[in-house]
């Protein structure tokens, strides 16, 4: 049940918003997309879901094109939110559910559950409106997922959510993909995607800058950051051969370094000038890379 | 094809159990009591309304009587009182409101009546112009009389003449309708006009708001992403066209049921003025047919247009076409109804936004040949169907696009963005 999309382009009349866009998105794993806004994404989520078709190359799920044959199995949460304000929780869902192809009484034992587990049971006949923007976010997640889709797509779900209920739904997104669903999702927060992904893409303009597994991404991309926490100046380390840049703090800087091995030629430059209460390697984060890679092709 | 139901039940029942649809139906449904009902009311606040009174100073004597027994046989709503004083005492008391008026009566030199009527109340015409018509009667038979001519000859120079209108009947042994059949078939146009129009306007708009508020707020991408756009706006069309049929339905029941009620107080009424028992069958069968073709022609403009706007509050703007569109139509009709062989009918009949209800009326008024009917409905299935197709494209495309402005640029933004490879 592998997603592909091969060279896929869409312009809007002059404008490119997807410029060949080739990937492969792996099975029963969560994919996300990263970019920033404007960059493509939800054009790219509409062309999966066949909302909008692209001006040029192929999108097929399981070597098959999507069409509205395959709507049961797959689940959509749209970056605009959007749900029937006036009616209740369950005749929305209700609907929604039977246009995913579900009977009524198995939505309505799979909605209880969905808002048991989200701690909001007494929700079930209340109208939407009455409702918060973070629990309609969740109403609007339950309507993504109560299908048990196979695909799932997740536009921005975290978006605008208090960091208890961006638990309980990353939480959610995890169990779902324990049970065998593909997800795909996008999102600017970059520490959401480097815990849940195994795979990413960042979309720039229309294109993907950096595309594969999380773990080969921060590996090939080499360079490590060094912070150190010192009681003298640190500015002349950023003349050191191998020092890329230097970040300043309060209480010392962070570095960013060629490679690991640079690391020890400062510990020899600051040995002996006094006192060190932090010495620490670490990974790249996708920030840093986010950042070089946008700014990159930005120049 | 399953999908398309559930949308339609969705449409159908969320609009049903809706405040606003409950309350329209109940006033509605109020006023065709109110309707059947309209003698009695009427009644009820004549009841305690005394006859109006006026006052005749009679300097002839002779006249008042006679004058008076006409006047009481007409069952006017006012009488006539002999007054013995003067012309300034009685305009008093019609300045206290005892009398209405005052009628002076007199002989001229031929001796024949004069009457002067005084009252303050100059705009209400009604008793004056009575009053001078039976005076008028009166001086006619005393001035006859006086010419010494019998009152037979009297009779016989007023009796109106004998005037039929009689139908030709044309090589294939149909004849031109007959005044009671065309002033029945008036009645049904009449009917289906006013239906056709409140119809259009009412559930048009209904389609277009749905639409749009599906839009705002931005549901429209979960739904057209489970299923098709095309089976949702034509699922969406036949839920509100079915809800439309629950609410007339519900209107000609209950009407139906007053008039079986008061049959004897309607009778010779309102179903003589309508002639509905004069009609041909194939009359209503095009009726059936023109309201459904109109229905759906509209719907169709409606809800293509509803996708088009994001917001609730430019829905009426973008329908102003549509409703200008159907304001002409009716325009149109009314005249056709004074002139249904005019040109500019014939004409007009076979533009499909006017066809459902002028061709009707052509069908309705005069004896035209089926293949210029069917030409009609035929132009009309084209219309739609085309209409159909660019409306879907336009849906979905229309759907995805959330932007203020709402103009021709739209249509061909909603056309790119749904543009097949």
């Amino acid at each position: 049940m592998t997603l592909r999309l091969e060279q896929v382009t869409k312009q809007f009349g002059s404008f490119t918003a997807v410029d060949n866009l080739s990937l492969e998105i792996p099975d029963k794993q969560i994919f996300g997309f990263l970019g920033a806004n404007g960059a493509g994404k939800t054009t790219t989520f509409r062309m999966i879901l066949g909302l909008i078709d692209a001006t040029d190359g192929k999108i097929s799920w399981n070597r098959e094109t999507i069409d509205y044959s395959k709507s049961d199995h797959i689940g959509y949460l749209p970056e605009e939110r959007g749900l029937y304000p006036k009616l209740k929780v369950s005749e929305q869902i209700i609907y929604l559910g039977r246009l995913r192809g579900m009977k009524k009484s198995d939505i309505l034992t799979e909605l209880k559950g969905w808002l048991e587990r989200f701690k909001v049971p007494e929700y079930l006949d209340k109208k939407i409106e009455e409702l918060s923007k973070g629990n309609q976010q969740k109403i609007q997640f339950i309507s993504a997922v109560i299908h048990k889709p196979k695909l799932l797509i997740l536009d921005e779900p975290f978006s605008g959510l208090d960091p208890v209920n961006v638990e309980m739904l990353k939480d959610a997104v995890k169990d779902l993909k324990e049970s065998g669903t593909s997800i795909v999702f996008s999102s600017h927060q970059m520490d959401h995607v480097e815990e849940l992904c195994e795979h990413l893409c960042i979309m720039q303009h229309g294109k993907p800058i950096v595309h594969g597994a999380l773990t080969e991404i921060k590996r090939s991309f080499g360079k490590k950051n060094l912070f150190i926490h010192a009681d003298f100046e640190l500015d002349f380390l950023k003349d050191l051969p191998g020092v890329v840049s230097q970040k300043k703090f309060p209480e010392g800087c962070k570095l960013q370094i060629e490679s690991e091995e640079i690391s020890q030629k400062v510990l020899q430059a600051i040995q002996h000038k006094g006192f060190v209460r932090r010495f620490e390697l670490e990974e790249p984060s996708l920030n840093d890379i986010f950042i070089e890679k946008a700014g990159e092709s930005y120049e | 094809m399953n999908k398309f139901w559930i949308v339609l039940a969705h449409t159908y029942w969320t609009r049903f159990k809706s405040k606003s649809f409950i309350i329209t139906t109940a006033i509605f449904l109020l006023f065709i009591i109110g309707i059947a009902n309209i003698q009695s009311i009427i009644e009820l606040f004549d009841r305690d309304n005394e006859p109006d009174v006026v006052a005749v100073i009679d300097e002839t004597d002779s006249i008042y009587s006679v004058l008076s027994d006409s006047i009481e046989q007409m069952d006017n709503n006012f009488i006539l009182e002999s007054y013995e004083g003067s012309l300034q005492e009685a305009e008093k008391k019609v300045q206290s409101e005892t009398y209405v008026g005052v009628l002076k009566i007199t002989y001229n030199e031929n001796d024949l009546p004069v009457g002067s009527y005084h009252t303050n109340q100059l705009t209400n015409t009604s008793i004056s112009t009575i009053l001078k018509n039976q005076l008028q009667q009166i001086k006619v038979a005393m001035a006859t009389n006086q010419a010494g001519v019998d009152q037979a000859v009297i009779e016989s120079i007023y009796a109106p003449v004998n005037f039929d209108t009689v139908p030709i009947e044309s090589s294939d042994g149909t004849t031109a309708k007959t005044e009671e059949e065309l002033s029945g078939a008036r009645g049904l146009v009449y009917a289906m006009l006013f239906l056709l129009y409140m119809t259009v306007l009412t559930y048009g708009n209904m389609i277009a708001m749905d639409v749009a508020n599906e839009k705002s707020s931005r549901v429209m991408e979960i739904l057209i992403s489970s299923s098709s756009p095309v089976s949702q706006m034509f699922a969406k069309i036949s839920g509100i066209a079915l809800l439309g049929l629950t609410q007339i339905a519900t209107f000609i029941i209950a009407g139906y049921v007053l008039i079986k009620q008061k049959q004897d107080e309607l009778v010779g009424g309102m179903f003589a003025f309508f002639g509905l028992s004069d009609i041909q069958i194939s009359t209503f069968v095009y009726a059936v047919v023109f309201f459904l073709l109109g229905y759906l022609l509209y719907a169709t403009l409606s809800a293509m247009l509803g996708s088009l706007v994001s917001r609730m509050e430019d829905v009426q703007q973008i329908m102003m076409p549509v409703i200008l569109l159907v304001v002409i139509a009716f325009m149109v009709s009314i005249f056709g109804l004074n002139a249904p062989d005019n040109s500019f009918i014939t004409i007009t009949s076979y533009i499909p936004f006017f066809t459902p209800m002028v061709m009707f009326l052509r069908v309705g008024m005069l004896d035209i040949p089926f293949w210029e009917v069917g030409l009609g409905i035929g132009i009309m299935i084209v219309t739609i169907t085309i209409f159909a197709i660019i409306g879907a494209r336009i849906y979905r495309g229309g759907v995805l696009m959330y932007g203020r402005s709402s103009s021709l640029k739209d249509f061909k933004q909603a056309m790119q963005l749904s543009k097949k490879e």
